[in-house]
């Protein structure tokens, strides 16, 4: 062994380790994929091989390869070798791997439930803490289900570093499994007061993330966090406090005033930056939260916007950007005390860092006025200038259109001002925004009124000048704004000074570069023009420029009707018919502009974005109901046919329609013209809607200024958006003159007019617009709903977490805790039936022989009394009927398994020899200490696990099978480093039949007093220790406490006591048992020979302490060896396999089993948990297993199975261990 | 939360990714090729935060960097992370790594990514800060540093040995690929405690 070991490591050294891997791969600079794959390749080797060293050596290369983009999914199941290794330094690399390529997908993460859980309860501190730290990765539900309790246990660990870890993962166990946090939160909270200041800073993380989501469940918590703000002197922690707050005092404005005064005095008394920072924040979100403008308050924002002005002024880039960001949200409630540090922000704008500046065009965004829009607006115009070719540039298009645009143009007195700016941003080249440009005029024509004509005017201009937009970059997103002036052009037609010469731009053949759906806007609108037109001419005496103007358009449209675009095409083929119709009758004199006209009347409304969703449903219409009944699935392939043929079929559906005579009808329109004449929010067809405007109070006093637009208009090329301000400038003047002459006159009105400009300083009342601002609002339909409801995502994770944390818990809630299967109880009196030992194992196969079929016969009656007894140890123990009811199929199972060793082996228990026993055992025994921190897992009720299995049965019967056979290897891996899951690799017992529960536990003595239920697996590290591990579980209602463990040791198996114990001294179980409770212990037995089993006698003793007395009280055992637990479950393949067999060195036995009555793959599985094999293949009915003991002696099966007949064919070099392990096997079966 | 820590080079190539939700390779070098272009973009005097948030879902995320010598160390986090915080935080996470290694340079992480690892486990775990007190996190570091050597004990000796020995020829190795200076200079920041 020791010598295989030092080969192992030899072999290491000249494998490729990770840094051998890095200068491989910076040496093949070239072919540095090839070379990668032949790595991966040698991976794939070294993960072949059996020692754990190479392949922790593998898995860490495979975790750099992970970085560099490759997937090594593939290597899950090797990763949960290297993690289930004893060793940290090898668990810590198949941890590592396992965070950074498992998710929830992987389906090896479920194996690792029982691993994960012994590292969690490891005495080694750095175990769990790799554990956690893994697990708070790739955590799924399920783990997050079967852990939570483990985890919740490692809250209160004596480690500080444990506690902290555990605390924090909760976290992602209550993301994954909700149900944990109720039953968790006590405990989470009470860590808001650990004395390890990183514990405390951990919970506050913990609950900082959960109050973020739901922070109404947290309000509760305020009064603590408050005293922790208070009295905390770690940064860390305050922040996330003051964060919490922040999100806190939307909710409890109460909360906000309490908050104000330690807040201010932190943000007085703190030096550092990042905390002064939080504070100014969350004292803005009080102050959001408080009603605005409470006088007390004022001080507190002037602070606030003194300070961020030292952030903002401070050369550090960082705290300019974030006095910036938090400016910004003053800004929404307080605009009036940022507007005086406008002088600031305008000089951010200039700022190399292109962050900052974004962050100043935002607080820009909320500063403008009507004031000053025109001047922000300018000077930004600058910055657009100077940015060319950048997408700083295209984001300062967006802001302005932003701006200009915000509440309804809001802030705009002077729309040909904005039509002009409008129209120079269409001189950026590469912009990508000309859709919101376009989109933009389009809604400033469509809505005010009064600007038409010149925006009409405007778009004539670009139209004509279309070849500056295209220029020689087709692709450019500013040819969409032709889209805007095209249709303006064609809609607004009678706006136009020249139509026929905008109709002869619009058709010049160039246009047919555009793109489809601008050249489609084009060929309508140019009939629109063209009706313009006709009308025009036909009143003026030269009749002959109509038919030219006709000739002309017959003359263009077919360059459009060729065209690929299919829009197109169709609109250009149907309006060319039109024309040459119209020509046609031209020719004939007759007067078609009125018809013509007649095609375009009418005038469209802009309808508001979510005018569809609002329409209410009407009453007693259900949408989901089905018009017409769906036909049948066979009625429909006879209607099929049918329907080709029968075309007035749809005849049939109309009656449906409840006929309605004329006067009913007439009646409706009536009562609905009625309701939306009373109905504040529906925008009349526009002459009335223009009344109603006119008609609101204060409106009519706007005077009504006549521009004059000759000077604009008049300008050659494009229009200058400049001259506006200076236009704008003199317009007030001559305004605020004007009014003083009125003011008298006005006075009085003035008062009576309602706050329009609410938001605006108080002076912008008297900036008056340049137009009468008709801006027509969206059209929502009648009877829309004012609910605003509709933003919410229903895919938040964090959604299921909202959960109220106030209640009590209830039973149900409880966490779920692993169980160990009750076993059936044995009375002592039964257990102790074993016959005298025989002193030479030589004689037993004979003696065995003779006995076989006594023991089954034996057997047999055995397992007839045992049913009887639990049947009236169910009646005796109503306590725990829902564990009895659900545990049945396992108890029976397990009570076939607990009746077996005793009688497989009856004649072989070695006598104890205590007196000869002299020599005193050198270790010290590792199990006491291994078993501390498994103490609490089992300390919850049982029903609570139980109860919920119930529900979920059905479903997680596959689930369980998995965990079972964890379970086994839970106990393998702790002493072995490759013992894997070959039978689950090899997927020869995975079966869609479930199995049945299975547990190798089995019952090792009990009184009134105490059960006890032991396992024993071997010890791949040491060839000749075996670990029993012990559930205590407390059946009384006493406390026990000084529990004792002795075993009388024989010349071939000692238990292992601590270093100056005698050898008949008994071990101190390291716990005590409050009443109910269970709790297991380990103990280490050093055995010389394997070759077969034995019996120990034992003794525990223990006190039993109830409230008026304590008694001493002893319960005798017999410990069972059996060969079985000599073997551990190793994995191998079936190459290696074969050689095994073929190497001749083998002996072969065989056994038959009848009237087994179970599917082979149970069969399977049985054979894997019982009796500790892997299945190597399995074809159909056959399967071939192996398993090796702990002093490495192979054992193969050869598992065959035809009716209810099972052969199993075997071969060890060891013929006697075989010959045990062969009947433990037949004894296992014997039972079903 | 902490969504995500890179690490990488001047040129872009990856010294460590850490996500801490899930995503495929494809996409996490997606993410570290267009985080590295946004950074590498920036000049040296510029803030330290980006909105890169369409990179790792959500506009709530932020990117927040720091640059030493040849390495980019980035943060990606949501909103519930303190700025400066997560600057002081990355200050730590570069100290540590230059007391763990003794002076650390762009070789180490690049040589030993596995214990650059293992140190930021010791200050993230799951996406939320764990520790920033730097002494707490070298003490755990070197106790288990202490337990890995108890671990390999004699039979790691040959291959310590061996590595020893192969790792003699690696000061050759910056001079082949032209490195430069690559010492992490870690400047003195004023402290955040």
């Amino acid at each position: 062994m020791a010598l295989k070991i030092v080969k192992g490591s030899i072999d290491r050294m000249f494998d490729k380790n990770l840094q051998d891997l890095v200068r491989g791969i910076r040496n093949h600079k070239e072919d540095e994929a090839k070379y990668i794959s032949t790595c991966i390749d040698e991976i794939k080797q070294e993960l072949k091989q059996d020692n754990i060293a190479v392949k922790a050596n593998a898995v860490c290369k495979l975790t750099y390869l992970q970085m560099l983009g490759y997937d090594v999914s593939w290597a899950a199941f090797n990763i949960v070798e290297v993690m289930s290794s004893s060793k940290f330094t090898y668990k810590r690399i198949g941890y590592l791997a396992a965070s950074q390529c498992f998710h929830e997908g992987t389906d090896v993460i479920m194996l690792t439930t029982n691993q994960i859980r012994k590292d969690l309860s490891s005495p080694n501190q750095y175990d769990t803490g790799v554990a956690l730290t893994g697990l708070s990765c790739f955590v799924t539900p399920d783990l997050a289900r079967d852990l939570a309790n483990d985890i919740m246990t490692l809250m209160s660990h004596t480690k500080p570093y444990i506690r902290k870890k555990a605390v924090l993962i909760m976290y992602k166990v209550f993301l994954k499994y909700p149900e944990s946090l109720r039953p968790a939160f006590p405990r989470l909270k009470e860590k808001l007061e650990d004395p390890d200041p990183g514990v405390q800073s951990a919970a506050v993380n913990v609950i900082c993330e959960l109050a973020r989501r739901n922070p109404k469940n947290y309000l509760s918590l305020a009064p603590l966090f408050f005293k922790l703000m208070t009295s905390s002197t770690n940064n860390w922690v305050l922040i996330k406090i003051i964060k919490l707050f922040g999100a806190l005092t939307p909710l409890e404005p109460r909360l906000g005033k309490k908050l104000i005064e330690p807040l201010t005095n932190l943000i007085h008394s703190t030096s550092a930056m990042s905390l002064l920072y939080e504070c100014v924040n969350t004292v803005i979100a009080v102050l959001i939260s408080l009603s605005s403008g409470m006088p007390n308050h004022s001080a507190s924002i002037q602070l606030c916007v003194q300070k961020l002005r030292i952030l903002i002024e401070d050369s550090d880039q960082n705290l300019k950007y974030l006095g910036l960001l938090a400016m910004s949200k003053i800004l929404k409630t307080h605009p009036k005390s940022v507007q005086s540090h406008k002088d600031l922000i305008l000089q951010c704008l200039d700022d190399k860092d292109e962050s900052i500046r974004l962050r100043a065009l935002d607080l820009l965004y909320g500063m403008v006025s009507k004031k000053n829009l025109m001047e922000i607006v300018k000077k930004l115009m600058l910055h657009v200038d100077k940015a060319e070719g950048t997408t700083y540039r295209d984001e300062l298009l967006t802001k302005i259109i932003d701006i200009c645009s915000q509440n309804n143009y809001q802030y705009i007195t002077n729309f040909e001002w904005y039509i002009s700016i409008l129209v120079e941003l269409t001189r950026l080249e590469g912009t990508r925004h000309g859709h919101l440009i376009a989109s933009q005029m389009l809604d400033v024509a469509i809505r005010v009124k009064a600007i038409r004509g010149f925006a009409v005017a405007q778009m004539a201009m670009l139209l004509d000048n279309a070849h500056l937009l295209t220029g020689n970059t087709q692709r450019n997103g500013i040819c969409e704004v032709l889209y805007a002036a095209a249709w303006i052009c064609g809609e607004f037609s009678e706006h136009l000074e020249d139509p026929m010469h905008t109709l002869e731009a619009m058709l010049r053949p160039k246009v047919a570069t555009l793109p489809g759906h601008i050249q489609a806007v084009y060929v309508q609108n140019a009939a629109k023009l063209f009706a313009t037109v006709l009308r025009k001419q036909e009143g003026a005496p030269d009749s002959q420029a109509a038919q030219e103007t006709s000739q002309l358009l017959i003359d263009r449209l077919p360059l459009f009707v060729q065209s690929a675009n299919l829009e197109v095409q169709e609109r250009a083929s149907c309006i060319l018919q039109l024309v040459k119709y119209i020509q046609k009758l031209q020719q004939k004199d007759v007067e078609v502009a009125e018809e013509v006209s007649a095609l375009f009347a009418g005038e469209l409304n802009p309808v508001a974005p979510k005018a569809q969703k609002k329409v209410p449903v009407p009453e007693g219409l259900d949408l989901d109901a089905w018009i017409n009944d769906p036909p049948s699935e066979s009625e429909s392939e006879d209607e099929k046919p049918k329907a080709v043929f029968a075309k007035e079929e749809p005849k049939h559906t109309r009656p449906r329609h409840p006929e309605v005579d004329e006067k009913e009808l007439a009646r409706r329109r009536e009562a609905r013209k009625q309701e939306q004449a009373n109905n504040p929010f529906y925008i009349k067809s526009s002459p009335s809607s223009q009344k109603v405007y006119q008609d609101a109070p204060g409106v009519e006093h706007i005077p009504v200024v006549q521009i004059d637009l000759s000077v604009p208009l008049k300008v050659p090329g494009m229009p200058m958006s400049d001259q506006y301000v200076k236009l704008e400038e003199e317009r007030r003047q001559k305004e605020r003159a004007e009014k003083k002459k009125k003011e008298k006159k006005k006075k009085r009105e003035k008062r009576g007019r309602g706050k329009k400009g609410d938001s605006g300083p108080e002076s912008e009342e008297d900036i008056t617009p340049a137009h009468q601002v008709d801006i027509v609002t969206e059209e929502m339909p009648e009877n829309a709903l004012p609910s605003d409801d509709d933003d919410k995502d229903p895919n938040d994770p964090h959604k299921a977490l909202d959960i109220d944390l106030d209640k009590p818990l209830m039973d149900s809630e409880k966490l779920p805790v692993r169980t160990h299967r009750p076993e059936v109880l044995k009375s002592p009196a039964e257990d102790g039936d074993g016959e005298p030992a025989q002193a030479e194992p030589k004689k037993r196969s004979s003696k065995e022989k003779k006995e076989k079929k006594k023991d089954k016969d034996k057997d047999r009656k055995k397992s007839k009394e045992e049913k009887k007894k639990k049947k009236h140890k169910r009646d005796a123990e109503p306590e725990e009927p829902v564990e009895e009811q659900m545990e049945e199929p396992v108890q029976s199972e397990a009570s076939a398994e607990v009746a077996a060793p005793p009688t497989s082996t009856p004649t072989e228990e070695v006598e104890p020899t205590p007196p000869e026993t002299t020599s005193t055992p050198e270790t010290t025994s590792a199990a006491a200490p291994e078993s501390e921190p498994e103490e609490p897992k089992d300390t919850e009720p049982e029903e609570t696990k139980s109860s919920k299995h119930k529900k979920k049965k059905q479903k997680k019967e596959k689930e369980d099978k998995e965990k079972k056979k964890k379970k086994r290897h839970h106990h393998h891996h702790h002493h072995s480093d490759g013992a894997g899951d070959e039978s689950v690799q090899n997927g020869t017992v995975e079966e869609e039949e479930p199995l049945p529960p299975m547990s190798n536990y089995c019952l090792l003595a009990e009184n009134s007093y105490i059960k006890m239920v032991c396992d024993i697996q071997g010890n791949l590290q040491d060839g000749s220790q075996v670990v029993v591990s012990v559930i205590f579980e407390n059946k009384s209602d006493c406390f026990l406490k000084s529990m004792e463990f002795n075993v009388l040791d024989s010349l071939n198996s000692k238990l292992q006591r601590p270093e100056g114990a005698g050898p008949h001294d008994g071990l101190t179980v390291p716990f005590q048992l409050p009443p109910g409770v269970s709790n297991e212990a380990r103990f280490v037995f050093s055995v010389q020979s394997i070759v077969m089993p034995q019996k120990l006698k034992g003794t525990l003793t223990f006190i039993v302490k109830s409230e008026d007395s304590s008694t001493h009280e002893k319960l005798d055992f017999k410990l069972h060896f059996t060969c079985t637990s000599y073997l551990i479950t190793t994995p191998c393949y079936s190459d290696a396999y074969a050689k095994l067999l073929e190497s001749g060195d083998l002996k072969a036995s065989s056994l038959k089993l009848e009237g087994v009555n179970m599917p082979f793959h149970h069969l399977l599985a049985r054979i894997c948990f019982h009796h500790h094999f892997s299945v190597v293949e399995r074809i159909d009915s056959c399967a071939s297993m192996y398993s090796r003991s702990i002093q490495g002696h192979h054992v193969c099966l050869l598992v065959k199975t035809s009716g209810e007949t099972v052969s199993i064919d075997a071969k060890c070099d060891e013929p006697s261990l075989l010959g045990n392990v062969l009947e433990e096997i037949k004894q296992t079966f014997s039972r079903c | 939360m902490i969504k995500a820590i890179l690490i990488f080079n001047n040129h872009g190539k990856p010294r460590l990714s850490k996500f801490y939700e899930h995503y495929s390779e494809d996409t996490e070098q997606q993410i570290i090729r267009e985080t590295f272009h946004l950074v590498s973009k920036r000049d040296e005097n510029v803030c330290n935060f980006l909105e890169g948030g369409l990179l790792i879902g959500g506009s709530d995320n932020k990117l927040i960097y720091r640059h030493y010598a040849t390495l980019y160390f980035v943060f990606c986090v949501d909103s519930s992370e303190s700025e400066l915080g997560i600057l002081d935080l990355i200050q730590v996470f570069v100290e540590t790594l230059d007391k763990c290694f003794e002076n650390v340079c762009e070789l180490d992480l690049i040589f030993h990514v596995d214990k650059v690892h293992n140190i930021l486990a010791e200050m993230v775990m799951g996406g939320m800060v764990l520790e920033t007190n730097m002494n707490e996190i070298i003490t755990q570091i070197d106790a288990q540093n202490k337990m890995e050597k108890s671990e390999a004990g004699i039979a790691g000796a040959p291959a310590r040995a061996v590595s020893a020995v192969k790792n003699m020829n690696l000061p050759e190795m910056p001079r082949n690929i032209n490195i430069g200076d690559i010492s992490i200079k870690v400047p003195n920041l004023p402290s955040f405690k």
